[in-house]
Formats: C-alpha cells, sequence, structure tokens
C-alpha cells in the first residue's frame, strides 16, 4: 500500500482510538480493550472498504455493517464521527442519559448504525439476513460483521456461520476479533473455541488469517473476500486487546473498565505521541 | 355444525392469498409442512427461506432481512418462536422496532400427543413483556386470516398465535369485523363477562348457552389482539355486568387473564375469575382428554361465571 494511504488510515485508526478513550473516559464505563482491537479493521472498514455516505446514512445500496461484538460500540462511533456522521464532540455523551450513543449499537437512535446489536451472537445472524436480503433483491451491497473471540462461544455464532455458508452468502464478511481475551480471562482458558479457521473451514466459510493491526494484510483480505465467490469468506484477525494504549495491551481487567482521569491522560498523551 | 380449520392452516393460506399484494419473505426453522408456510412454499419457493433447526438465529437473521425494508414472517412452534428465541425475538426485533411477523403455530395444549415440551402455555406472558410487540391470537379461521392482513398493514414486531387442531368457523358472518386492538362483543349480557381469546371463544358462546338455560345472562366477548388490549370494552364489561371470567388456552399467570385484571384493575374493579391452564404443564393426549382434564370446558366456564358472580359485592 502506498505510504499515503497508509499515513491516512493510520490517522484514522488514531481519531478511533482516541475517541474509545475520550468516550469510555467521560462515561466512566464501557469497553476500552475490545474496542482499541478492532480499531484498524474499523478505519479500513470506514475508509477503504466499504460503500457508506455519511450524507445519506440510510442509502439502500450502501454496504452495512454490524458489530456483533457490539460492547465494542465506543470503537463504532468513534468510527463513524471521523467519517462524518455526527460530530466528534459527541463522543463524550457516550452511556449517558439522553444520548444517542447507547452502551451497544441502537440502530434507531445512532445514524450509521446498521443494526442493534450487542447482545453476543446475535449480530452476526442480522448481518446474514441482511446479505440475504441483498441476494434476494439483486443488489451489490456487501456486509461486513466484527465477532468477538469469547463471542464465538455462542451457539449462535456458528448457527449463523451454517446458515451463511448454506445460502452462498459471497456478499457476507465475518471478521473474527481475535484479541485472545474475555471477562474471565484468556478465551482459551475459559472456554477454548479454537480451531477458528478449521472450524470456519467446516462450516462452509473461505477462511483468511491475518494480522489485524497491519493495513497491507487487512486490504489483501478484504480484496479477496470480495473475489470470493460461492461461499462466506471470514477473516480472523490476530490483535492486541487494547492495542495502542501500553497498559491496555493484552490486560484482561481493560475489558470492561474506564480509564480514570489519570490514566486517561496517559492513554492520550501515548496515542496522540504515536501512530 | 361449523366447519372445522386449524388457524394455522389459515395462516399458510393467507400467506399465499396476501403474497401478490405484498411485498414479504418467509422464513421457517424445519417445521413448514407443520406451521403451513409449506403451502406457501410451494406457491412461492423463491421467497421462501428454511432456517433450520436453529430458531434463535431465524428470528436474528428476520430482522437483519427486515432493516432492508422488506417484511419478514418468521414461523416455528410457539416454544421455539416465543421461548427458545425470546431474546432474539427481544433485543434483534423488539428492540429496533422491526417489521418481522412471528407467525407461532401449535400453541397451547392442543398441541396434543405430542405432550409438554411441545405445549406452549407461556408465549402470550413472554410476548406481552416486549414493548411495541403486537399479539394476535385468533378465534378462527376467519380470524386468522384477518390476523395476517392486520400484520401486513402494521409496521413492526407481530407475534400471530395460531393453533395445530381443528376448532370451529365462528366469525364467517356477514356483519363479522375485525378491528386491530378492538375487543368484539358477540353476544350481549348483564350478569357476567366471559372474555374469552383463541379457541376458548367458541367454548364461551357455548357456555353461554349454558348459562342462559339456568337464568343467568352472560355478556361473551372475543379479545382477538391480546396487545394492545382494548380497555374499553373490559372496562365496560367490568362496569356493566360487575363480573369477569377470562378463558384461554394459555398458563392462567400472564396471559390474557392477567391482562384482564390488570385492565379493571386499574379502570372498573370487579371479581376476575380466571380459566386456563392452572400454572401447570401439559400431558400427551387427544386434544378432547386433554381441555378434559385441564378444565378448558363449557363446564368449567359455568362454574366459573357462578363463581365471579357471587364474588360480586352485595
Amino acid at each position: 500500500m502506498e505510504e499515503s494511504r497508509l499515513q491516512l488510515l493510520r490517522e484514522r485508526a488514531k481519531q478511533i482510538r482516541i475517541g474509545v478513550i475520550e468516550g469510555t473516559h467521560a462515561a466512566k464505563s464501557g469497553h476500552p480493550g475490545g474496542s482499541l482491537s478492532i480499531a484498524d479493521l474499523l478505519s479500513y472498514l470506514y475508509f477503504e472498504e466499504m460503500n457508506v455516505d455519511p450524507a445519506d446514512p440510510k442509502k439502500e445500496e450502501r454496504d452495512r455493517f454490524v458489530l456483533s461484538k457490539g460492547h465494542c460500540a465506543p470503537a463504532l462511533y468513534a468510527a463513524l464521527a471521523a467519517r462524518g456522521y455526527f460530530a466528534p464532540e459527541e463522543l463524550t455523551t457516550l452511556r449517558k442519559i439522553g444520548s444517542r450513543l447507547q452502551g451497544h449499537p441502537d440502530m434507531t437512535l445512532t445514524p450509521g448504525v446498521d443494526m442493534s446489536a450487542g447482545s453476543l451472537g446475535l449480530g452476526v445472524s442480522s448481518a446474514a439476513g441482511m446479505a440475504l436480503a441483498g441476494k434476494i433483491g439483486g443488489k451489490n451491497y456487501r456486509v461486513y460483521t466484527i465477532v468477538g473471540d469469547g463471542e464465538s462461544e455462542e451457539g449462535q455464532v456458528w448457527e449463523a456461520c451454517m446458515f451463511a455458508a448454506h445460502y452462498k452468502l459471497d456478499n457476507f464478511c465475518l471478521i473474527l476479533d481475535w484479541n485472545g481475551l474475555q471477562i474471565d480471562g484468556s478465551v482459551e482458558e475459559v472456554m477454548n473455541p479454537t480451531p477458528h479457521d478449521k472450524k470456519l473451514e467446516a462450516f462452509g466459510f473461505h477462511v483468511i488469517s491475518i494480522d489485524g493491526h497491519d493495513f497491507d494484510q487487512i486490504a489483501a483480505a478484504f480484496a479477496e473476500a470480495r473475489k470470493t465467490k460461492g461461499k462466506p469468506t471470514a477473516i480472523i484477525a490476530k490483535t492486541v486487546k487494547g492495542k495502542g494504549v501500553s497498559f491496555m495491551e493484552n490486560q484482561v481487567k481493560w475489558h470492561g473498565s474506564a480509564p480514570n482521569d489519570e490514566q486517561y491522560a496517559q492513554a492520550i498523551a501515548e496515542l496522540k505521541g504515536g501512530n | 355444525m361449523a366447519d372445522k380449520i386449524a388457524t394455522r392452516e389459515a395462516y399458510g393460506k393467507a400467506l399465499v392469498e396476501f403474497a401478490g399484494q405484498y411485498d414479504f419473505v418467509v422464513l421457517d426453522a424445519d417445521l413448514a409442512e407443520a406451521t403451513k408456510t409449506v403451502i406457501f412454499k410451494k406457491a412461492y419457493p423463491e421467497r421462501f427461506f428454511d432456517c433450520g433447526i436453529a430458531e434463535g438465529n431465524m428470528m436474528s437473521v428476520a430482522a437483519g432481512i427486515a432493516t432492508t425494508g422488506k417484511t419478514v414472517f418468521a414461523s416455528s412452534f410457539a416454544m421455539f418462536a416465543a421461548g427458545r428465541a425470546f431474546e432474539q425475538v427481544r433485543n434483534s426485533i423488539g428492540y429496533p422496532h422491526l417489521n418481522v411477523k412471528i407467525g407461532a403455530t401449535h400453541a397451547g395444549i392442543t398441541v396434543g400427543e405430542d405432550g409438554a415440551t411441545h405445549q406452549c402455555n407461556e408465549d402470550i406472558a413472554l410476548m406481552r413483556t416486549i414493548p411495541g410487540m403486537t399479539i394476535v391470537n385468533p378465534s378462527d379461521a376467519v380470524e386468522a386470516r384477518e390476523a395476517v392482513l392486520a400484520a401486513l398493514k402494521t409496521n413492526g414486531p407481530f407475534y400471530l398465535r395460531f393453533g395445530r387442531y381443528a376448532v370451529p368457523v365462528i366469525n364467517d358472518k356477514p356483519d363479522y369485523r375485525f378491528t386491530l386492538g378492538k375487543g368484539i362483543r358477540l353476544a350481549d349480557g348483564r350478569d357476567v363477562t366471559l372474555v374469552a381469546t383463541g379457541l376458548m371463544v367458541s367454548l364461551a358462546l357455548e357456555a353461554r348457552e349454558a348459562l342462559a338455560q339456568e337464568g343467568i345472562d352472560a355478556r361473551v366477548v372475543n379479545i382477538h389482539t391480546i396487545k394492545p388490549i382494548d380497555r374499553e370494552i373490559l372496562t365496560a364489561a367490568a362496569a356493566e355486568t360487575g363480573a369477569i371470567v377470562t378463558a384461554e388456552e394459555h398458563n392462567i399467570i400472564g396471559g390474557l387473564g392477567s391482562a384482564v385484571a390488570e385492565v379493571v384493575g386499574e379502570t372498573c374493579p370487579v371479581p376476575v375469575v380466571r380459566v386456563g391452564m392452572n400454572d401447570t404443564y401439559g400431558h400427551s393426549g387427544t386434544v378432547p382428554a386433554l381441555l378434559e382434564a385441564y378444565g378448558l370446558t363449557v363446564e368449567h366456564l359455568v362454574r366459573a361465571a357462578k363463581e365471579a358472580i357471587a364474588k360480586k359485592r352485595a
């Protein structure tokens, strides 16, 4: 990827990460760890991959995105704000009474949110439904969903995978955020859902494994997904929970707790200092 | 003797009848032969999608389809549609208020021989607690057709409750009018009101005749729309007859009986005696044997009416 594009994507990812910290700090709650792990994926989706228009959020032909791991809404909101769906200043209303930015995404409140989701396992099915609707209606849009690795312990994820493969939804792209941690500990220790690649293949997916923080690999994976016909694609993105904030990286306690003022200042300084 | 048709049969036929006029698709979870969506599947195979035995996924898929502007009917047995998939119905369909119509068949104990695991007597209670959910429990095939049409004309989540068992057609009359959210006063009376839903409506009409033999003048109200419930007709019944009996093929906890008691408790408190499944599971057996065993009978309605009248304040 040429340097200028790469710089732009990194800049957007940084904006998203800062938005995550701003939002969860202001809310005094929320899920920064898994939000930071998907920031690069969201940067690519919203600034390169998806055909979306902030001026017309409900455009029929648009590509669609469902954050099945909806607790990472702070990252989605930050991406939407960065993309121009609403002002970045709104990010600090996260989780507050009267805000459009609910703890988990609400399609009826937030411009750019395509599906209410967050009860784990449900969003991936809805994304598959959107993909089927595209096929029925002869539309060319694509549907993307990010699923958590812990979330993959939910049986419904696999029901949805069976469904997507059965109906040959090649306009459907599942991204697994493989950050390795869930609330009670490491994903493998809590309830080992691996190997995801073999399981997803067995469920009828074309599977691509990448480093979820490497934009060249992300770009190549989405391009390959577009070219894959007759079956859905799953991108297993190896990521770092808390990515970009030193004291949050790979720390399970940052799954669902917000930074205090001091931690906030340090996190913002680190993010603004780095790429 | 009136014809007997199962409301599920009317559901399948209505889907075909309205398919030309309305843009919708139908999902099922490997029960098309039983829910009768098979009738639609045969007529419109390109608009029918089997989801396999995965009801939770089906409900969330239905929600996803509905976000694109298409109306979706999602069918299974009530046990799985409202029970198994409750959370998907609540979070994927109800919370975003999407245009998904849940066609739940095999509700209540008239499932028969399959027994308690498949006899859902809790679905109305579950669905009633979902904000924005409309619930219709038709009393016969005529009303079932109207319910499907009403679902198509109404924006938002909609729960349609159908039965497996063939029940008498009681609404094939020129003056029959279905209005969503409005109960139907089938017979006037002064002493007590029998408020019934689903297959209990025809039994309530029979109970009225039996009560008349004993000089008791019973009003009969058909509540096909359980939510939003017709507060007006219930309040008038309470005020004008002073006692109410509710009749439903559902647990008396959370169903029609609860809904009626909630309304009249607020608007015009009178004795309410609830006839239905008395907080119990069902059993295997023929439908007549089950209705008898669990007291979903004309005799029980007559007893309940007398009990309600006796409780009136002097």
